[in-house]
């Protein structure tokens, strides 16, 4: 899978997992996914770390990584092909 | 107390009664679900999208008795519901199950915290008051009523939003169905909220005269208290009664000897055929009966000739669970 | 002039002891009841220490004298509910003594649970799931709240009134309230009141997923904290008015002066920066006692262990005391958090402190939150002059209670 397909796929996976009232369209990747973006929470956060661990066997080692990897459907991506990258080397 | 502001939703299409009036229908799906509005325009959708059924029902039910009562903030918040939020339990039951203890998501498992629909109002208002989730059964909404009842008398010229919720999922109807609860009447669900205060107001609804909860009394002593609220030594007598009596009820005596302590030739309406069964169903006949001391809009043939002025609502169960609120015009 | 609330009876059962004698001497030797899991079947068994009553359920159900197919929650509860009758000395013939010289009391029973029968249901769940028609209906009749009450009730022959709170950790200090406001009212003569949680997959795997759950033994109070460890228990008070005071004619030492309930309205879980609810609540319960915040000489704080809420009470602490700190400490380090049964036992620790003039330490606290030397007290003290102690108990869904309690 390309970052392009992977993006799209985090997309509906998002909305999925979250119950999200949006389309994947209207959720641009670079846009901030917590308080002004989507307006996702703390709860959500934890959400997706499962999210991770479930769909791309990649776990978060503690809830403060959170912030920083959840920033954006971009990061998500970013951080996704890093793990995966070092798990397949 | 007055109720100067109240919402249902049930089964039957009541949500928009004020102005759409209510086409009264038996409830004949075995598992009666929630006839729900539309949720746009009166919830955020941001915040909807973690609400089960009976937050959703709780928490629109009671902004919209706010609403009516115009009363922003109110002083306390008053919750009952005798099975709690079942769905989201049985969401995380399920998955731990499933799942064997890994990679559970947190929402349902928060979101099944029996006090969910009452802090889901507090947190919707910013509201900083007294917050209270009562969750004894077929008491539930009657014991938070009768805390309604003494916060008012402690605390004068305050507001207390008091209500009950509770929701039928596919795993309780499977349950309570092997228990047999569904052999005479078909399952329900519902939402009611109140606001009440101590005095009327240009919302008022009715007034709530008395309300009594009894667990295992003998049955003299249920009739001595139905004797006592009703005797026609009162210069008003009761007009309707509004019955918890299911179709074929074990219980059908009892429910006819309360009748008859409670005077002459009541009619009787029994509610349950509209809402379904289930705990906090007198929730939804107290809003019922307030909606026709409001409106004086009893089908014709099911109430007094004259516009009811009187109302009494009695149920019990067979764990012996008996509560009796009596309603006023006013 | 506020009617006074006297306790004239405790019962307690929690993994620091079976009775309140052995709580206490627990609290007194610094010894927690924390550890790995024994009794609760889980995957996490080696993951996360709690605090687990040390019996079997049927252990428990000899202590209580129960047969049949009973939920944890029950019998903790009747075991702690049962007790604090006996104390009060309303015990006789295997059940509530209703008959006072002649009089017949109205005598209420408010317990409290969050998970109820949920030990048995998360049991009877995996044949469930297979097919709807399977798995033994006894495993549920207590699933519900209300059927714990139930069955507490029966046990003890209470029928005048029965009712159940559940707003999560604050549900047994919500309780006593309103236990202390039907007996001021005169609606009851005694209100047994109180909490009870078992430990169950549910909450433990409830509590994982908000990944607060420290894998080492908690650190309340302590900045190194990594969040708190679950535990299990009941406590119950028996609590009277002066007019039934008068009658039963008991020396009682406390009083519940005071008490207050506040909605944080910030988050379902997480409690705010500036602890708004939990301030309201202590402010509340001060006021009530009409006691100036200078006076409080102690307070059994909350203290779950977690980040947020330890950092979001002491800053309401400091809101409302300002620099002028009084001692405090959180029990939570030796019986874990038990739910709807901890503003119940620790109601009966705060009680303890004013009548034996004693502080419990909090455990293994490094470097307290509250930096001020002595604040946070982390070696048994005996105290003199202790008149006003306050007891924090908070919830899920912003639901904050603080209970005022003082030397009669």
């Amino acid at each position: 899978m390309n970052r392009e397909q992977l993006v799209e796929e985090l997309k509906q996976q998002i909305i999925e997992q979250l119950n999200l009232q949006v389309k994947p369209a209207d959720i641009v990747a670079s846009d901030p996914l917590f308080n002004e973006g989507l307006g996702l929470d703390s709860i959500d956060a934890l959400e997706l770390i499962v999210l991770m661990q479930q769909k791309y066997r990649i776990k978060l080692a503690n809830a403060e990584d959170g912030p920083k990897v959840f920033q954006s459907v971009d990061t998500m991506a970013d951080f996704i092909l890093a793990n995966q990258t070092t798990q397949a080397g | 107390m007055f109720i100067n502001g109240a919402s249902a939703i049930s089964p039957l299409p009541v949500f928009d009664a004020l102005t759409k009036g209510i086409n009264f229908e038996f409830l004949t799906a075995a598992k009666g679900r929630v006839a729900e509005p539309d949720y746009s325009n009166l919830i955020d959708p941001k915040l909807i999208r973690r609400m089960s059924r009976i937050i959703r029902m709780g928490v629109v039910t009671a902004l919209d008795a706010l609403k009516q009562a115009a009363i922003a903030n109110p002083d306390a918040i008053l919750t009952g519901t005798a099975f709690g939020c079942l769905e989201d339990t049985g969401v995380f039951l399920k998955r731990l199950v499933e799942n064997k203890e890994e990679m559970l998501t947190p929402t349902a498992f928060i979101q099944s915290t029996h006090n969910t629909v009452g802090a889901q109002v507090a947190l919707l208002l910013k509201c900083h008051s007294y917050n209270n989730t009562y969750v004894q059964r077929a008491h539930s909404f009657e014991l938070s009523l009768l805390d309604a009842q003494l916060w008012l008398t402690e605390h004068a010229g305050q507001a207390v939003l008091v209500g009950a919720a509770d929701e039928l999922t596919d795993y309780s109807y499977s349950l309570l169905e092997r228990f047999g609860t569904f052999k005479h009447q078909c399952g329900g669900e519902g939402a009611a909220y109140f606001l009440v205060q101590s005095a009327a107001s240009a919302s008022s609804w009715a007034e709530i005269e008395t309300i009594h909860t009894l667990y295992q009394p003998t049955e003299e002593e249920l009739l001595e208290l139905v004797r006592s609220i009703s005797a026609p030594a009162k210069e008003q007598p009761v007009d309707l009664i509004l019955s918890g009596e299911e179709n074929h009820d074990e219980k059908a005596h009892l429910y006819m000897n309360v009748k008859a302590a409670a005077g002459d030739n009541i009619p009787v309406v029994n509610y349950k055929q509209f809402c379904g069964t289930y705990p906090t169903a007198s929730a939804f006949a107290c809003w019922l009966g307030a909606y026709w001391l409001k409106t004086g809009t009893i089908p014709a043939g099911w109430g007094p000739v004259m516009p009811a002025k009187r109302i009494l609502i009695y149920q019990t169960d067979n764990l012996g669970y008996h509560s009796l609120i009596l309603l006023k015009a006013c | 002039m506020q009617q006074a609330i006297y306790l004239a009876g405790r019962g307690a059962i929690s993994c620091i002891g079976n009775n309140v004698a052995e709580n206490i001497a627990a609290l007194r030797e610094g010894s927690a009841g924390l550890g790995p899991i024994r009794y609760l079947s889980t995957v996490h068994a080696a993951s996360f220490p709690v605090g687990e009553v040390k019996a079997t359920n049927t252990e428990l159900a000899q202590m209580a004298g129960w047969s049949g197919t009973n939920s944890r929650t029950s019998l903790l509860g009747f075991i702690a509910a049962r007790e604090a009758l006996q104390n009060a000395g309303l015990w006789e013939n295997d059940r509530v003594k209703q008959q006072i010289n002649g009089k017949r009391l109205r005598i209420g029973l408010i317990s409290s649970t969050t998970v109820a029968g949920m030990d048995l249901t998360e049991n009877f769940f995996p044949a469930f799931l297979e097919n709807a028609a399977a798995g033994k209906l006894r495993y549920v009749r207590q699933h519900e709240a209300g059927a714990t009450t139930e069955r507490i009730a029966a046990g003890l022959g209470i029928k005048d009134y029965l009712n159940t709170i559940s707003t999560a950790c604050s549900s047994s200090a919500n309780a006593i309230m309103l236990g202390a406001r039907l007996l001021k009212a005169g609606q009851l003569d005694i209100v047994l009141a109180g909490g009870t949680d078992a430990l169950s997959k549910f909450t433990l795997n409830g509590f994982n997923t908000l990944m607060i759950l420290d894998q080492q033994l908690c650190q309340p109070f302590d900045k190194q904290r990594r969040g708190l460890n679950l535990g299990e228990g009941a406590g119950f008070l028996v609590l009277v008015n002066e007019k039934t005071a008068a009658l039963l004619g008991g020396n009682y030492t406390v009083k519940l002066a005071g008490y207050a309930n506040a909605n944080d309205a910030h988050h379902q879980t997480a409690s705010s920066p500036d602890g708004t609810g939990s301030y309201l609540a202590m402010k509340g319960a001060l006021e009530m006692a009409g006691v100036e915040p200078a006076a409080i000489g102690y307070i059994n704080l909350h203290g779950t262990g977690t980040q947020n809420n330890d950092s979001s009470e002491s800053t309401a602490i400091q809101r409302l005391f300002g620099d002028r700190f009084p001692a405090m400490s959180t029990t939570k380090s030796y019986t874990g958090h038990t739910l709807a049964a901890c503003g119940a036992l620790e109601a009966i620790y705060s009680a303890v402190s004013l009548e034996e003039q004693v502080l419990f330490p909090s455990l293994r606290v490094q470097q307290p939150v509250i930096e001020e030397p002595g604040v946070v007290v982390t070696q048994l003290r005996q105290v003199t002059g202790l008149r006003h102690v306050l007891s924090n108990s908070f919830g899920f869904g912003g639901n904050c209670s603080s209970l005022f309690f003082s030397l009669t």
